[in-house]
């Protein structure tokens, strides 16, 4: 008897390997790589001038205090703003379309972008968190924290990954990516990630604390801050339950709406639909 | 009790698939808002054909693939694929198809025989007794001729060897069926002939069943076993090249010289008219020339039938080549 392997679990572990060869291939692409190293450096240095700033009310360095915002930030950028672009980007040159023409390929292409998406993210991740940990004093790195970090992170990405999908989706070529872009910036601003989000009007604080942006930073701040730190954050407290339940909400919500969208988006796929935008795309160019 | 004893009905013996028919295609009919573009479109396939579907631009040729690779929602008609209806394909029958899809930037950081093996990985547990799937990439790489490109990036690629890329993913699951939606678009002539060779060996080492659209004549003419004509979203004729030509002509032209002078004589038999032109003036013949109607001329003949509208016999389009 021939042992029958499931296509399925063939799918998924094609799916993990294209994704590790993916990541691979982006260390050795200087595009890439820029795109790895141009934020970590940006947001280092502007945090290492903001070191001796004090956070408000407390004599805590806000360039310190910004370092775990940032990681939360990071999260949140891959998770919405590089699924939808490499979705848009991949629907657009036709690798979504070879995907649909293997069989089971579509699982494997959606397990190979999370776990590309994610090895970007903890990459990202790392290349803050580590000269951080350096450049600033204050940080806590206890197995506590590193707990609260690594739930913070897996459940923000949970959390923005099948909504950057959806957003992909929806987009119809690769140069609306602006209308991801500019609302993501603009909840970036309004989240507390480079300054204390007590310090904004109410509503804009109320409007942050939809979404996941806000949720995410201060996760992060709870994880890698001294407990006093909490003081300067709304509530007091470093409201974990209220973060589970919002990030839960956001992942919640992405995984049923995704696969209804992502499915809808890769049945419009056919040859003739890929070869109208590469004209489209073209005839930009040119 | 109610059994019925004695002559049981006889058993329908399986679906058309099972009969040899790889394609099966009846009334196809598709409709984009108000505009009708197939208006019943039926053919069949069997097992090993190269069936090449030829028409003007915006005939509904890439809409009638495009649904066969159950990548399109008909309107009405029957249509199956290997006996299946491709609207309601599952990965199994996806895993017997293969689809050459013309490659723009997309893998560009992959390499050659990276990208193969990963592609073909999701056929494995589709393999069958009779065909081992996915094809061995190695053997897969020296079948479309990439031997010495095998480590480059697809990104490094030039347009025709890109190409054999796209053909080689499109059978690196040994698949039974083969759809290619204009192949040979933008290729320079060594590029197509390359191209015409590897379908030769296609079908030469697999009985795969192809189907392939193009507005190249020349390409139909090499590749088919039949050709099928789609103008204004229906079949207008069928058959092999040569049958094409006679059907639409029975006349060849006939082209001599004697004595200086040029002649050109149009006849329904040419073996009898040439054997009577020579035994009449023997050794005074020169520049003797039998021409039956090209596909080109059967073609445009045969669209302009359908686009003025004429039924029947298209023998008076030819009045003028006779002339």
């Amino acid at each position: 008897m021939t042992p029958t392997v499931n296509p399925l679990f063939v799918a998924a572990r094609a799916g993990l390997s294209r994704g590790r060869i993916e990541l691979r291939q982006g260390f050795t692409n200087a595009e890439t790589l820029w795109g790895y190293f141009f934020p970590s450096v940006i947001l280092l240095v502007v945090m290492f001038f903001l070191r001796d700033s004090r956070v408000p009310g407390t004599d805590f360095s806000l360039g310190a205090q910004t370092l775990p915002s940032t990681l939360g930030m990071t999260v949140a950028f891959g998770g919405l703003v590089s699924m939808a672009s490499t979705l848009v980007i991949e629907r657009e040159d036709g690798t979504l379309l070879r995907a649909k023409a293997t069989p089971n390929g579509m699982l494997g292409y959606l397990i190979s972008k999370i776990t590309m998406i994610s090895g970007m993210t903890l990459v990202s991740v790392a290349l803050l968190l580590v000269p951080g940990l350096f450049l600033f004093d204050g940080l806590t790195l206890s197995p506590g924290a590193w707990v609260t970090l690594v739930w913070v992170l897996l459940i923000g990405m949970v959390a923005t990954m099948p909504i950057g999908a959806v957003l992909g989706s929806l987009l119809s070529n690769p140069r609306n990516m602006a209308l991801v872009m500019l609302p993501v910036m603009g909840l970036i601003a309004t989240s507390g990630i480079f300054y204390p989000i007590t310090a904004l009007p109410g509503w804009l604080q109320g409007l942050a604390q939809v979404f996941p942006i806000y949720w995410l930073g201060l996760g992060m701040r709870s994880a890698l801050l001294p407990g006093a730190m909490a003081a300067v954050e709304i509530g007091e407290s470093w409201r974990h339950l209220e973060t589970l339940l919002v990030l839960g909400g956001w992942a919640a919500a992405g995984l049923v709406l995704a696969p209804v969208v992502l499915r809808r988006m890769a049945r419009r796929e056919s040859g003739s639909s890929v070869a109208a935008r590469r004209e489209k795309a073209l005839q930009r160019v040119t | 009790m109610a059994v019925r004893a004695g002559a049981e009905a006889p058993t329908v013996t399986g679906s058309p698939a099972d009969r040899g028919i790889a394609l099966d295609v009846h009334d196809l009919r598709m409709r984009y808002g108000s505009t009708d573009v197939l208006t019943g479109v039926s053919f069949t396939a069997r097992r090993g054909e190269v069936l090449v579907l030829l028409g003007p631009n915006g005939a509904g040729k890439t809409t009638t693939i495009e649904i066969l690779e159950g990548f399109r929602m008909r309107s009405a008609g029957r249509v199956e694929v290997l006996g299946v209806d491709p609207a309601r394909g599952d990965e199994r029958w996806r895993a017997r198809l293969g689809v050459v899809l013309q490659s723009w930037r997309d893998h560009s950081r992959w390499r050659v025989r990276e990208l193969l093996t990963h592609l073909g990985s999701f056929y494995a547990p589709y393999s069958a007794d009779q065909i081992r799937r996915p094809w061995d990439v190695e053997e897969l790489i020296e079948v479309v001729g990439l031997t010495e490109h095998v480590d480059k990036r697809v990104g490094q690629l030039s347009g025709g060897q890109r190409r054999r890329v796209d053909v080689a993913i499109g059978i690196v699951g040994r698949p039974e069926v083969l759809f290619l939606d204009e192949p040979t678009a933008g290729f320079d002539p060594a590029a197509r002939r390359e191209f015409h060779d590897l379908v030769h060996r296609l079908t030469d080492i697999d009985d795969t069943t192809i189907l392939l659209t193009t507005h190249d004549l020349d390409e139909a003419e090499k590749l088919a076993d039949r050709i099928l004509i789609l103008a204004g979203g229906r079949i207008i004729a069928s058959g092999s090249a040569d049958e094409l030509s006679r059907r639409i002509s029975v006349d060849a032209e006939v082209r001599w010289s004697r004595g200086g002078a040029r002649f050109v004589h149009s006849t329904s038999d040419a073996t009898a008219f040439v054997r009577e032109l020579l035994a009449q003036h023997g050794e005074e013949i020169a520049d003797l020339e039998v021409r039956r109607a090209s596909l080109e001329d059967t073609y445009m003949a045969l669209v302009h039938e359908y686009e003025s509208g004429r039924a029947g016999s298209a023998a008076r389009a030819f009045e003028e080549v006779a002339g």
